[in-house]
């Protein structure tokens, strides 16, 4: 193994091959192309927090006396709109599927390095519409832009940030065509499909998402586009036009966009979780397969956003029914881990507290999603704060935890320099507590009935909200921690080495950080993913 | 030759095309979700008002469609043959059917914008100066906003496809095509097909359906 890892003298490590902006900004490299794209989302993930501190804050008192109505509207639509678009679906995916596929593949890029630069740009500038169009004064639609008040009636800003929005899904659809078309072409030799480490079937899966949902949202946007500014309109009730139309198609993409989130940050959670257990992941073809089955059945259950839509109750009960489905697939990978962890030698290191965080709010998440895709609890609760922690416990509590465990997990590979333990540790543990206080508040918040996107609320839910918007600023600080530290760590960690965690896996093979070409030797591939137990003599005999 | 069109990242010739004809199907597949939002929009609304349908299909104009579905299938011909000529190495012939291919092409964008011009001198575009007398006119607006947005964005598609065909002709004629190495002419070919496969759904759909 270390014939891999041994740098040769005179060539570079990818870090410091050039030192101008050029040689960032026109690389091809995928290395510097997912740190690209880590400093543009963290500096959008760090916008959107703003904008869900406003809303907090708002909330902190029963009257609406921060802002107004409107300007509360905007704030909502804002922070749904970056983070969903500009950070959640390109997170994990363009950072550390970018820096990690070609590596754990062991292939010295991504199949088209140039288009993968185009990503990014392309991505730039349909944040820049976005930013501009907050500038100019917001947008007050939701990040939902339901017709026709999106179409027709709203007063904001809704084309430009589309555009911004349309833009952006390019840079992800070509994403996951580069992710797909390299998994299939450019693994190592030896390395076959079950052998992959899960990280990579995650990503195959989320790709798989990528390429078949964001052109439908592209098309939806365009006849938005197309309705508000020159009337050549389909959604438009007085002539004929269904709103509820857009709703599907929108729908169609956007609740996939869901498992966008979560799939990659299930991928990452199966490599912390077998590292620190020092075990094979119990159920290697289960876990893979899951992955494939959650992206599949993501196609067949987009009508349950739609129970009080109008929507025929025959649909409704179709897909009420769907939607309990995809808790199979999602189970099957809680309970594989929790069985991988069965008597492995498990080490309580900043990545695995992340892990564990997801296992159990992803699990708090997925069981509250099944009460939504239950056709008579879903009325009662429907646009309250009870879906609001629903699926802040999905993408927040389980996408975000995933994304920051494999940020830690990976930092060392990324770096080269190892962050300080101690301080990851405190993080994630206020990452933790604060994510539960803002958000478990709200479910309870939503079974009373406290609607969604109202910025003035009646006395009696007050002590809730005040608890949340405390957990709140938790958060903000566990959030605000391994930027701080993280980035002194670029400079004053220690060294790391190859491999500080004794992983597995084709990405530790390689010096920390990798050489321009990945691996000095390609590698070649002879064992199974995980093989963390390989003993002499097996102790089960 | 060869050696040198194999970029970095691939191993050899081969594994490079294979990738680059892989990368352009799956383009393709998010290009027919893209489409595929229209025509299940499409769909729906004809459900709800055939009337309206058949009444602004019959206001078409038929024969610049058909002589439009023509010109594309043998521009999708002189395609074909171009890759041929790439996979052959003859380059004047690749050069000759490539620029026909753009031809073909241009005058099928041509014949569009007289179609377009029609529509608009008839009043027949949705919205405020929208003026149609035929059967069921609110609903016929739907069929009008379908028609524009259906071959705007196959138009669209068209005018990369020709951007694309410019570049691959300033490409042959500078030698960069063998038979080792072809590979944008045999992607760029399956782009053409595919934008030639739209308008084959979209000719019944938007031109056929009053079977006049």
């Amino acid at each position: 193994m270390s014939t891999f890892s041994a740098a040769i003298p005179g060539k570079p490590d990818y870090l410091s091959d050039g030192y101008g902006l050029k040689s960032w900004l026109l690389t091809r490299d995928h290395k510097r192309i997912a740190l690209l794209y880590l400093a543009s989302i963290t500096l959008f993930f760090f916008l959107g927090g703003v904008f869900a501190l406003l809303i907090r804050l708002e909330l902190l008192t029963p009257a609406g006396d921060l802002v107004s109505s409107e300007t509360y509207n905007k704030l909502f639509t804002m922070h749904g709109l970056i983070m969903v678009f500009f950070f959640l679906i390109p997170s994990i995916p363009a950072v550390l599927g970018n820096f990690l596929i070609p590596l754990m593949i062991g292939a010295r890029d991504l199949a088209f390095p140039r288009l993968n630069l185009l990503s990014w740009y392309i991505y730039v500038v349909g944040g820049i519409f976005t930013l501009t169009a907050a500038i100019a004064g917001g947008v007050d639609t939701g990040w939902t832009f339901y017709t026709p008040y999106s179409s027709t009636y709203s007063n904001s800003h809704v084309v430009l940030t589309a555009l911004g929005v349309f833009i952006t899904g390019f840079s992800s659809i070509l994403t996951g065509l580069n992710f797909v078309v390299t998994i299939h072409k450019m693994r190592a030799p030896g390395l076959t499909w079950f052998r992959l480490p899960l990280f990579v079937w995650a990503h195959y899966a989320t790709s798989l998402i990528m390429i078949l949902g964001t052109p439908v949202l592209a098309i939806s946007i365009v006849l938005v586009f197309l309705e508000r500014v020159f009337r050549i309109g389909v959604f438009d009730p007085r002539i004929g036009g269904d709103p509820l139309l857009f709703q599907h198609l929108f729908w169609f993409y956007s609740h996939p966009a869901v498992y966008i989130m979560i799939l990659p940050s299930m991928g990452v959670v199966s490599e912390i979780i077998t590292c620190f257990s020092r075990k094979r992941i119990f159920g290697y073809n289960f876990v893979a397969f899951s992955s494939v089955a959650i992206a599949v059945l993501g196609f067949l259950v987009w009508g349950h956003h739609m129970f009080v839509s109008g929507q025929s109750v025959a649909a409704s009960v179709i897909f009420s029914a769907l939607s309990f489905l995809v808790a199979i697939p999602s189970a099957i990978k809680v309970f594989n881990w929790t069985a991988t962890l069965y008597r492995g030698s498990i080490s309580f290191q900043t990545p695995m507290l992340y892990a564990f965080g997801f296992i159990g709010l992803f699990t708090m998440g997925g069981m509250t999603g099944l009460f939504l895709a239950t056709l008579g609890l879903d009325i009662h609760v429907h646009d309250t704060y009870f879906i609001i922690a629903h699926f802040h416990y999905i993408m927040v509590g389980g996408a975000v935890m995933g994304y920051l465990g494999g940020i830690h997990f990976w930092w060392p590979k990324i770096s080269g320099r190892l962050y300080p333990e101690w301080w990851g540790r405190v993080a994630a543990v206020l990452v933790f507590i604060g994510f539960n206080l803002t958000f478990f508040p709200q479910f309870i918040l939503g079974y009373l009935g406290m609607p969604r996107r109202y910025h003035a609320y009646p006395e009696e839910f007050q002590v809730l909200n005040v608890m949340s918007t405390a957990g709140a600023s938790i958060l903000g600080v566990g959030y605000l921690l391994p930027l701080v530290y993280l980035t002194w760590s670029m400079r004053y960690g220690p060294r790391a080495g190859p491999n500080p965690f004794g992983a597995k896996g084709l990405e530790w093979e390689t010096s920390s950080p990798p050489p321009t070409e990945n691996f000095v030797v390609m590698p070649v591939v002879d064992e199974e993913a995980y093989a963390y137990a390989v003993k002499k003599s097996p102790s089960h005999v | 030759m060869s050696e040198g069109q194999v970029a970095h990242q691939f191993d050899d010739a081969r594994q490079q095309q294979e990738t680059a004809i892989l990368g352009m199907w799956v383009f393709l597949v998010t290009e027919i979700l893209f489409f595929g939002g229209l025509f299940a929009g499409y769909t729906i609304y004809r459900n709800l008002y055939p009337q309206a349908w058949v009444g602004a299909s019959r206001t078409l104009d038929l024969t610049i469609g058909t002589i439009n579905t023509a010109v594309l299938i043998a521009s999708s011909l002189t395609m074909a043959l171009a890759v041929h000529a790439s996979q052959t190495g003859r380059r004047k012939s690749l050069v000759g059917f490539l620029v026909s291919t753009m031809a073909l092409g241009a005058v099928f964008l041509g014949l569009k914008a007289v179609e377009y011009a029609h529509k608009f001198q008839e009043h027949h575009v949705p919205g405020p100066h929208f003026a149609y007398s035929g059967p069921d006119s609110t609903h016929a607006q739907l069929f009008f906003s379908f028609y524009f947005a259906m071959t705007g964005m196959h138009a669209l598609h068209m005018v990369i496809g020709l951007a694309l065909m410019a570049w691959l002709v300033w490409a042959a004629r500078s030698g960069r095509f063998s038979p080792d190495y072809h590979n944008p002419v045999v992607v760029g070919g399956l782009y053409w097909h595919f934008v030639d496969i739209v308008w084959i759904f979209l000719y019944p759909l938007l031109y056929l359906v009053g079977s006049r």
